[in-house]
């Protein structure tokens, strides 16, 4: 009966009352206890959006901009938003067919959303801007301009000084700790990577609410979080920009590269590597484009062979030899010695250019005339000197004065990826010939050949310590930063250290070397050059082997012609080191860029018959005969790589059909390599057998 | 009070209308803060019958004149009706298979010219009229298996149309006619054997199968064991403890999984999952759910992720009306319907929300107070029933939008946003008000 099941609702109300507060628990626990989901919350719907700063400018030591900010626009679609816009007119506008149009709107709703803007089409260039411009409220429905800076480069130089700016990668997100975002521009190379911070300015922060499909519905809290960017601050570089320029000029068609040093700064006047390539080209809407064809290039464009070339030096370091020699008191400066073309003290003799008596009667006559057996002689002596039990401590000590003077380490320029070149020390040696080695094993270290490798900044350092009689600075670009912070004092500091690494050298050893130096350009190797009125030059020209590997074996090709120099003679105002590639002699190519060099620099002019000059070394053409077929080979065997990836026989058409490039006739050095003589990529198996089987032959 | 002046308040219980009038006001004030745009005119918008608030605003005034109508019913003619009522509600769920529209992927809904009807919520009328009217005959004896099974019936017909019409959630609330009938003397085991199943199939969706159905074994064990003694005197002991695990291991072996492959929807058992915290397991998803988790990374979890954000970003003093950053820009999806909970939590903080429950449960109780007075055996089972609906109703809609409970889409009564939920609730709510009225009479 009803009546005795009243005590059930005390129950029933007891139920009702603890299903409530277990809720009233979780609601608790959700709004008062827990701080997570307010955090949610903001995330969620404050949008960050981030005001990007424009990127600060460098400057040259005239104060003349050797990049600016342009600004360039994107055309942005919201795809959502797309609605009875004239699409034929905008993709005629564009250059786009109507399937392509719709593809890329179906691909960007996928990858972002229909909602949010995305980039249609990135860094429009001008005509097309112009004539979206002027159609723009055709199509307003969705689509709009958005600005982005872009750099720009007015002396169209500098490109592997200055670097340039891409999209951030995932690696450089992940390092950076999430200070870059997806869609960031950051500095990729050159001074553009290594000042990033000053240049890249601080971001400012726009809070903006937002709803679930990311739409903007007003500023957050009126904008009292709100952070203003703040602009990249400018470098002033020492750079030379016309010299710059000039130098580059010179590099055209070459292999090599050229340093102007400032030596009593360490201050880099001018830095230039051919082969080159417009800065420009890697800015705006062609980028991928142009720089895909410059990594593709196989004589390297990309590659900045003014720190991370490296040569032989050549008889670019004999000042430096004489340097040593005097001051461990192995020569005198009367020393002298009875060449007749050759340095017999070793088992093999070494040649030399010269073959008159008399042309190494004493030290400056040695430097003038370039004479090989008076250097492989003072290096032997350095090594051999009786102030040290033997020889490896000899080696040891030789290599104290070649770090000093800034060879065999990176010396720590302000761009990124340098090279150290090469000072073999006694390991090197023991590892190659066990132990069972002599002066004579490296004599050609005195001429800057055998494991001695240079690069060209290094030798312009190196001829700089010498102009300024033992000490240097760090080669750098960056002579202060604007509006110089602590931070950045921290980091031009090392740039402002004086390195005093040969001054316990007396002034008056290296007077002696320096007027050797000056006798190069006067009666020595440099005499041929013409002179430039009023400015006595120091100088040394190098001539070095240039052997290198092509298709398996080793070829001697001609010498690179290296050049160092220094003016004027009694205040060194200037320092190079020039190397072309292939250049033959130091005076023959090398030294004719550096004179005009210091012409230009000193007198802030060129002559009239020094302008043509330019022209004559510009329009020569040195760029080594081996790059055309070694193209060939790296792009039909790439090509021949993503045919066997892809199976698409489209890619090896071309080099199927293509006539190779035939070995010149009677050119021994390609005969071992029957592949290429046929070029037919589809049987590339079979012509690796056959071309085992002539190697099996020739061995 | 003066009966003649007075004739139609007499009796009425002013408490639970003023409960009514301040839970509808709450209401139409939580879809507004919900829905309202920025900048648009305020009385113009309300008037104009275009926004949901303004909808909301006109669906409470015809609740409120409906209201008015059945307070001047009379009593009786529920009492002589109710069982009519009953068959006609079963009839148009059964229309719903012939005329109903497909809303959402659920068919239970019927339309006549621009207005929408769901027969499975008029039916909680019709159920809790008729149960009462079952219950309250003279000649049922509820202590018998028999009334206890045919009042099961008539209070779970309308349930299996509805799951029929994939509404599983409205289902569910003809579940909460137990409590009336726990009131009316349904043994305590049957409840506490539901709840055991319950727990059971939680369990097994939160424990490994095989450790179960061991554990399981082990609990026997250990209760054969200890009942060792009277296992010697009575032997049927034995016997009902083997068939209470065999039942519970076939539960978890066939039963759980069955009814996930084959009764419930795959977004329901998503939810279920979701609710717990677990990955949906491989074997109930379809190859078609694979492939759609599969090509876009969708957050089955999506909904209550919002709701709990929003809800917990209010604090202890909430955001203020209209300051709301979640629910004002729609992260929160169907936040005036079943969601809508997540505005008071995300404007109102703490604070209004325990308000909020705390008007709710006095209703509740003014509910339970109200039945417990009643003379006649009808107008008692017909609040409980009410109360009963009430109460699941809200705590499965809170509970959902906190994440205690998976999403089952159900209104919150008398706020959220839709007019058959309005009226319905304000019908069951006034025909009790109207009952009470008559308490002194006894209806059968």
């Amino acid at each position: 009966m009803p009546v005795f099941n009243q005590s059930r609702s005390r129950i029933i109300r007891l139920i009702f009352l603890a299903v409530f507060l277990v809720i009233v628990a979780q609601l608790f626990n959700l709004q008062v206890i827990s701080k997570k989901y307010k955090q949610l919350a903001k995330n969620q719907a404050v949008l960050q959006k981030i005001v990007y700063p424009s990127r600060g400018i460098i400057y040259d030591r005239k104060g003349r901009p050797i990049l600016n900010n342009i600004k360039m626009f994107d055309l942005m679609v919201t795809p959502s938003e797309v609605k009875n816009i004239d699409t034929s007119i905008l993709c005629k506008l564009l250059a786009i067919d109507t399937a392509d149009f719709n593809k890329r709107l179906s691909d960007l709703s996928f990858k972002n959303t229909r909602f949010r803007p995305s980039v249609f089409e990135p860094l429009l260039t001008s005509d097309k801007l112009a004539a979206i411009e002027d159609n723009l409220w055709r199509f307003s429905n969705g689509f709009f301009l958005q600005e982005r800076p872009v750099r720009q480069y007015p002396y169209n130089a500098a490109a592997h000084i200055l670097g340039y700016i891409a999209e951030v990668n995932q690696r450089e997100i992940d390092q950076s700790d999430g200070f870059y975002r997806m869609g960031d521009y950051i500095g990729k190379s050159g001074l553009e990577s290594n000042y990033e911070k000053v240049l890249m300015g601080e971001r400012g922060v726009q809070f903006l609410l937002r709803d679930n499909f990311n739409r903007v519905q007003g500023s957050y809290e009126n904008g009292i979080f709100d952070t203003a960017a703040v602009a990249g601050r400018g470098l002033r570089t020492y750079i030379d920009i016309e010299l710059q320029q000039l130098a580059e000029k010179l590099l055209t068609n070459k292999v090599g590269a050229i340093v102007a040093l400032e030596p009593k700064t360490g201050g880099i006047l001018a830095m230039a590597s051919g082969p080159n390539f417009n800065p420009n080209n890697l800015t705006g809407s062609e980028f991928s484009k142009n720089y895909s064809k410059l990594v593709l290039d196989v004589s390297g464009p990309l590659l900045n062979r003014a720190i991370k070339g490296q040569y032989p030096g050549g008889s670019t370091y004999k000042p430096l030899g004489a340097l040593i020699g005097l001051d461990e008191g192995v020569i005198t400066p009367q020393s002298g010695i009875a060449c007749s073309g050759a340095y017999y003290g070793c088992r093999r003799p070494v040649g030399c250019t010269e073959k008159w008596p008399g042309h190494a009667a004493n030290l400056r006559l040695a430097i003038a005339h370039s004479c090989n057996s008076f250097f492989c002689n003072t290096f032997r002596l350095t090594l051999d000197n009786p102030r040290y039990k033997n020889v490896r401590s000899g080696l040891t000590r030789w290599d104290e004065y070649m770090n000093a003077f800034g060879y065999g380490h990176r010396l720590g320029v302000d761009i990124p990826s340098e090279d150290g070149g090469n000072i073999p020390d006694t390991a090197d040696y023991d590892k190659e010939y066990r132990g069972q080695w002599n002066s004579c094993t490296m004599v050609t270290i005195g001429i800057g050949q055998d494991k001695l490798l240079v690069t060209p900044l290094q030798i312009a350092n190196g001829i700089s310590i010498v102009a300024n009689k033992g000490y240097y600075y760090t080669p750098h670009f960056v002579k202060s930063i604007d509006e110089e912070t602590a931070a950045d004092t921290v980091l031009l500091s090392k740039y402002r250290k004086k390195h005093e690494v040969l001054t316990h050298i007396s002034d008056s050893v290296y007077n002696i070397v320096i007027n050797g130096m000056h006798d190069v350009t006067l009666v020595g190797t440099a005499a041929r050059l013409p002179k430039i009125p009023g400015i006595d030059i120091c100088a040394k020209t190098g001539t070095a082997e240039n052997k290198r590997v092509i298709d398996g074996r080793v070829v001697q090709l001609k010498d690179h012609s290296l050049f160092v120099c220094f003016a004027p003679k009694e205040d060194p105002k200037i320092a190079i080191g020039i190397i072309v590639e292939n250049g033959g002699f130091g005076a023959t190519w090398a030294g004719p860029m550096a004179y005009l060099m210091v012409e230009k620099y000193l007198t802030d002019s060129l002559r009239q018959d020094r302008k043509l000059e330019v022209e004559r070394i510009a329009a020569a053409n040195l760029m080594p005969s081996y790059l055309p077929r070694l193209q060939y080979k790296t792009d039909s065997t790439r090509a021949f790589e993503w045919y066997k990836m892809t199976k698409d026989s489209s890619y090896i058409k071309k080099y199927i059909t293509h006539q190779p490039l035939k070995s010149p006739a009677g050119d021994k050095r390609q005969s071992g390599d029957p592949q290429n003589r046929q070029g037919n990529m589809a049987s590339l198996d079979e012509k690796r057998k056959a071309r085992k089987g002539v190697f099996d032959d020739t061995i | 009070m003066n009966q003649q002046n007075n004739v139609i308040s007499k009796g009425i219980d002013w408490s639970i209308v003023w409960i009514w009038f301040l839970l509808s006001c709450i209401g139409i004030l939580a879809i507004f803060a919900a829905t309202y745009k920025e900048g648009t005119p305020v009385v113009q918008t309300f008037l104009g019958f275009k926004t949901d608030y303004s909808r909301q605003f006109y669906f409470f005034i015809a609740a409120a004149v409906i209201a008015l109508v059945l307070v001047l019913i009379d009593s009786k003619f529920f009492t002589a009706t109710a069982n009519l009522w009953y068959v006609f509600g079963i009839l148009l769920l059964l229309a719903v298979f012939a005329i109903g529209i497909s809303v959402n992927g659920t068919k239970s809904i019927i339309r006549f010219g621009s207005f929408q009807f769901q027969p499975a919520e008029f039916c909680k009328i019709t159920v809790a009229l008729a149960l009462a009217k079952y219950l309250s005959r003279v000649e049922t004896d509820f202590s018998t298996v028999r009334a206890q099974l045919i009042a099961t019936g008539i209070a779970l017909l309308p349930a299996m149309f509805s799951i029929m019409q994939s509404e599983t959630g409205l289902a569910l609330v003809y579940f909460s006619f137990f409590i009336v009938m726990y009131r009316e003397g349904l043994p305590s085991t049957v409840l506490i054997t539901g709840f055991s199943l319950a727990a059971l199939v939680v369990a097994t969706l939160l424990v490994e199968k095989n450790l179960l159905a061991m554990i399981l074994t082990g609990i026997a064990v250990l209760i054969l064991y200890a009942m060792r003694k009277q296992l010697k005197r009575n032997r049927s002991i034995l016997r009902i403890v083997v068939l209470v695990w065999l039942l519970c291991v076939g539960m978890i072996r066939f039963g759980v999984p069955f009814a996930f492959q084959h009764i419930l929807q795959e977004h329901q058992v998503e939810r279920i999952f979701s609710t717990i915290g677990r990955d949906i397991p491989e074997e109930y998803k379809s190859n078609e759910v694979k492939k759609e988790l599969k090509r876009s990374k969708k957050d089955p979890d999506y909904n209550v992720k919002q709701s709990k954000i929003a809800i917990g970003s209010g604090g202890l003093l909430g955001k203020g009306l209209l300051k709301g950053t979640q629910t004002r820009f729609d992260f929160v999806p169907e936040q005036r319907t079943d969601f809508i909970f997540c505005t008071i939590g995300e404007g109102f903080g703490f604070v209004g929300s325990l308000t909020l429950l705390a008007i709710y449960l006095l209703l509740l109780f003014r509910i339970v107070a109200i039945a417990e007075r009643q003379r006649s055996v009808f107008s008692r089972c017909y609040a409980y029933a009410v109360g009963a609906v009430f109460f699941f109703h809200i705590v499965i809609n809170v509970a959902m939008t906190v994440g205690l409970a998976p999403v089952i889409g159900i209104p919150l009564p008398f706020i959220s946003y839709g007019g058959t939920s309005l009226l319905t609730n304000t019908i069951l709510l006034f025909i009790m008000v109207r009952l009470d009225a008559d308490r002194q009479m006894v209806l059968r």
